[in-house]
């Protein structure tokens, strides 16, 4: 516990560096933010009044405090196109992004286990190469064409699946997301089919393995139990890393698919000019990450018994 | 060798040959070497690094590296010969009649699984047994083994134990099933002398106990003096003598054992001086012809690079793969005496 | 922060060690696919009479033929052109904007690493920071705080890019700086920028070029997605990014206009990837 516990204060500098980027993007637009956001048609009244909101005529230091007080309420602006508070649209349209990421992340790793497993057992073997070939060709792979081939084949042509949405309910969602989840799925496999191959020839080279082997144990247990067991702890690692790749990823293929999630929002937003929600789904982002890499570390820390005594 | 009934062995290996396919040609690392463990004995198996020990002990097991292949020979244990059985098969036998102690205790112990239940594995799967009749046998291991506090160490993982109590975990594992024999690759290399003693001591009291046979490779000869009735000595992949302990350490029937004594710090006894014994191992691949050890011999003579010389045997149920042994005694008389 | 880190967890056992360049089949391949790509970017006024920027609304969405040899899009502009020309602008653009942040990357993952203290810690903490954002997020955002367009792309991928040599560059030299001749050279009273310069950095370079392979296929990724939304490229120059983005209400009738240039982008990922893996192994040999 004092692990997890731990490993949250070191969150907090980064979870303030994230909130202060977000702060600055506004700063980053050039000439007067306010002016460029509203656009040419801008009234010097609305202009005055993102002002005053803002903050942007206080000293810098005070709109960074304005705005971290303002965040801590969980208020992060109003929408520009659409009126409402952007911390309620955001939250109700999290739901469907987050299915996405659970889903390609379940995907992913049904199809990059048995890849890596098949390409471990023989070393150089046929199927090995073919395997290594995977991520050649899937890192070149933009994910919005993979989704949009995947929409062609499977539900225009075939007709097995819907081509764009949500869905309804939970058998809905199953059906309706699976090509998007998919497609974001494909985008991951590579890396990780890579670096699992690579832990488990690690770990079917050790010594324990030997051992194993040695007591007679069959197989199958062998291979659950005593490589996959071992094998996952650097892969959990490496998929942690990347976490920030399938969440990124979720932006491009919820445009693609028309999911309602936070991702397709921004894009929305950031046509719409509607800057405040642009920033604060930005946020949501990199708290999402974050949270995701606690996550990690402490899965991590729960499969390896060896961590937890070292620290 | 010793001329008994073959019941009385409880392992032959005959003639076995392992060959290693590498970049640069096959490695011929065991070449033609037979042994006899007899029932209820331990047999030394000494040798320097890069003989050929290990890879027979991986042989008899079956627990080769991918590039190792058994080219030829027998292994013989209980009367079924190992050699063309199918993994499925050998794993039946791995663990209720063979098995095996290796040399790291820490990288051989599987870092995610608790030490217990990796003591248990064996029993549940080969033995059957349910999952508390497993734990309780194996804390009964732990106990015999001399791990103190065994019921709460179960549940303990491998890195929170010293080396000495991990080698005593591989010891208790490998008895598990209650084997016939079993293999040990140089377990008491990595540990401190004084552990050394106690695993020792440990590994002769349970042979006495359960008539459990030893096979035990090392290249550190006091520990087989300490542990083993019965030695063969190991070079060049082959085996160049074979004898009782006493006789083998006390009048050595082969250069390569006479100079693997001399170059041996003996704790008993301060050598007045330590001689090594000159030149490097021969290379497997392309071995020197006639005699392996002849480049590095003292006593050779040119029918020493002729021909490969045969094992054969001497009175007293010994062996030796030298031309000329009788050399061997003179220095050592004429030691004895300077003594 | 991007998808194809290299970062597996082990490194994979070398194969037979290969003396020169020439015989690894990874990197051999992957640098003649690499030069035919080039060379067709590059002598497209050569291989197309046709302006990709051109229309043509009395030819709109032919197929291929002897006019058009792979047919042209709704605006009636000729797709192998486009393929070409729009293949120059988004390879010049990657290739020029992996360029930053490997330079920025790199000095700042020098000092981390060299002098430790707190000019690491500043400097990690800004890397943890970067990253805890997508990639694809932070451009995005970054772009369209900035406004589109190429320039945008150019500090976009800087701002986000640089992290990854940082920490790679920081790993090599943190190892590097214990060496002997290292301390040889600081005993000699060699300044510390001459030591980290002439060095060290040659030495730990290598790394940070493989990971610049799989970086330049990112980079395309990116530059073809930020296009694909609009963001990127602006019309009417030609990429293959937008080049989808048209080509997909025509998916049913006239797929390649959508397939065709993403195959254009997997082919180029093939051929850096190949030559990321061939040097991966030349200048790593040994190591298990």
């Amino acid at each position: 516990m004092t692990f997890v516990v731990r490993r949250l204060l070191l969150l907090i500098p980064v979870a303030i560096g994230v909130t202060i980027i977000v702060f600055f993007m506004i700063h980053l637009i050039p000439g007067d933010p306010a002016r460029t956001i509203l656009g040419i048609h801008a009234t010097p009244k609305a202009i005055a009044i993102l002002h005053q909101e803002w903050g942007l005529n206080r000293p810098l230091a005070s709109q960074y405090w304005l705005f971290l007080d303002r965040l801590l309420h969980g208020n992060l602006g109003t929408s520009l196109f659409y009126g409402q508070s952007a911390a309620s649209l955001i939250a109700g349209r999290l739901a469907p992004t987050i299915w996405l990421i659970v889903y390609a992340a379940v995907l992913a790793i049904a199809v990059s286990v048995p890849l890596a497993m098949i390409a471990a057992s023989r070393k150089d073997g046929i199927r090995d190469q073919l395997v290594r070939a995977v991520p050649l060709f899937g890192l070149g792979m933009p994910p919005f064409w993979v989704g949009l081939l995947l929409q062609y084949a499977l539900a225009l042509s075939l007709h097995a699946f819907p081509v764009t949405g949500y869905g309804t309910g939970f058998v809905g969602h199953l059906h309706s997301m699976f090509l998007p989840s998919l497609t974001v799925a494909i985008g991951l496999s590579p890396v990780v089919i890579r670096s699992l191959r690579a832990s488990m020839l690690n770990v079917l080279g050790a010594d324990y393995i030997t051992t194993a082997r040695s007591k007679g144990v069959p197989n199958g247990r062998l291979f659950v139990r005593h490589v996959l067991r071992n094998a996952v702890i650097p892969a959990v690692t490496v998929l942690g890393i990347n976490i920030g790749f399938l969440i990124g990823s979720t932006l491009i293929v919820e445009n693609v698919f028309a999911i309602p999630g936070i991702g397709s929002l921004m894009i929305q937003s950031i046509f719409n000019r509607d800057f405040p929600v642009v920033q604060g789904v930005t946020l949501v982002f990199g708290v999402m990450v974050v949270l995701v890499n606690l996550l990690t570390d402490v899965t991590y820390a729960s499969l390896d018994p060896r961590v937890r005594f070292d620290r | 060798m010793t001329a008994g009934p073959a019941s009385s062995n409880v392992l032959e290996v005959s003639d076995l040959r392992v060959e290693i396919s590498t970049r640069r040609g096959v490695v011929h690392a065991v070449d033609g070497v037979s042994l006899e463990v007899p029932r209820g004995e331990a047999v030394g198996l000494v040798g320097e690094s890069g003989s050929g020990k290990s890879m027979t002990l991986k042989a008899i097991l079956g627990v080769l590296p991918p590039e190792a292949k058994v080219r030829a020979g027998q292994i013989v244990l209980d009367g079924v010969d190992l050699v063309p059985l199918p993994t499925s098969a050998l794993n039946r036998i791995r663990g209720p009649k063979l098995s095996m102690i290796f040399q790291e205790p820490m990288s051989a112990l599987n870092p995610v699984m608790r030490v217990g239940w990796q003591i248990a594995e064996g029993p549940r799967v080969h033995l059957g047994y349910s999952r508390s009749k497993a734990a309780e046998r194996a804390v009964e291991l732990m106990r015999r083994v001399g791990i103190p506090d065994a019921e709460r160490r179960f549940r303990a993982y491998p890195h929170e134990f010293s080396g000495g109590m991990r080698q005593r975990v591989m010891i208790a594992i490998a008895l598990s099933c209650d084997p016939e024999v079993i293999l040990c690759d140089e377990p008491t290399t990595a540990l401190d002398v004084t552990i050394q003693d106690q695993i020792l001591r440990l590994l002769h009291r349970l042979c006495k106990e359960s008539g459990v046979s030893l096979l035990f490779v090392t290249h550190d000869l006091p520990v087989v003096a300490q542990l083993c009735q019965s030695v063969a000595v190991m070079y060049g992949g082959q085996i160049v003598e074979q004898g009782a302990v006493e006789q083998v350490f006390a009048q050595p029937c082969h250069p390569y054992t006479l100079g693997l004594l001399r170059s041996a710090p003996d704790v008993e006894q301060v050598r007045a001086s330590l001689v090594p014994i000159p030149g490097s191992p021969p290379s497997l691949i392309s071995p020197p012809a006639g005699c392996r050890f002849h480049p590095r011999c003292g006593f050779a003579e040119l029918d020493c690079t002729e021909q490969m010389p045969e094992l054969r045997l001497l009175p007293a149920g010994r062996s030796t793969r030298c031309l000329h042994y009788e050399r061997c005694l003179e220095p050592l008389t004429a030691e004895g005496a300077a003594r | 922060m991007s998808a194809a880190s290299l970062v597996t967890v082990a490194p994979e056992r070398a194969q037979a060690r290969k003396s020169g360049w020439y015989r690894q089949p990874a990197l051999l391949v992957g640098l003649i696919l690499l030069a035919v790509i080039l060379f067709m970017v590059i002598a497209a006024p050569l291989l197309t009479s046709y302006n990709p920027v051109t229309q043509d609304l009395g030819a709109t969405l032919t197929g291929p033929s002897a006019h058009h040899l792979l047919g042209t899009d709704q605006l009636g502009r000729d797709t192998w052109s486009r393929l070409l020309y729009g293949g120059r602008v988004d390879l010049q653009v990657a290739f020029i904007a992996v360029l930053f942040p490997f330079v920025l990357g790199t000095i700042l993952g020098s000092l981390a690493g060299y002098f430790g203290g707190w000019v690491d810690l500043i400097i990690m903490r800004v890397v943890d920071i970067v990253v805890a954002f997508p990639f694809y997020v932070l451009i995005i955002a970054l772009v369209f705080v900035l406004g589109p367009g190429e320039r945008s792309i150019y500090i976009a991928i800087t701002v986000v890019g640089w992290v990854s040599y940082a920490r790679i560059i920081r790993g090599e030299i943190l190892v590097a700086k214990r060496q002997e001749y290292v301390l040889a050279a600081q005993s000699g009273g060699l300044s510390n920028l001459r030591i980290m310069g002439r060095h060290l950095l040659p030495n730990v370079i290598t790394q940070a070029i493989i990971y610049a392979m799989s970086d330049i296929v990112q980079d395309i990724l990116a530059i073809v997605t930020l296009s694909y939304l609009g963001l990127g490229i602006q019309p009417p120059t030609p990429d293959w990014g937008s080049m989808i983005a048209n080509g997909q209400n025509f998916l049913t009738t006239h797929w390649q206009l959508t397939t065709l240039p993403g195959l254009a982008v997997v082919v180029t990922g093939l051929a850096l990837s190949l030559i990321g893996d061939g040097l991966a192994d030349l200048l790593r040999p040994g190591q298990s």
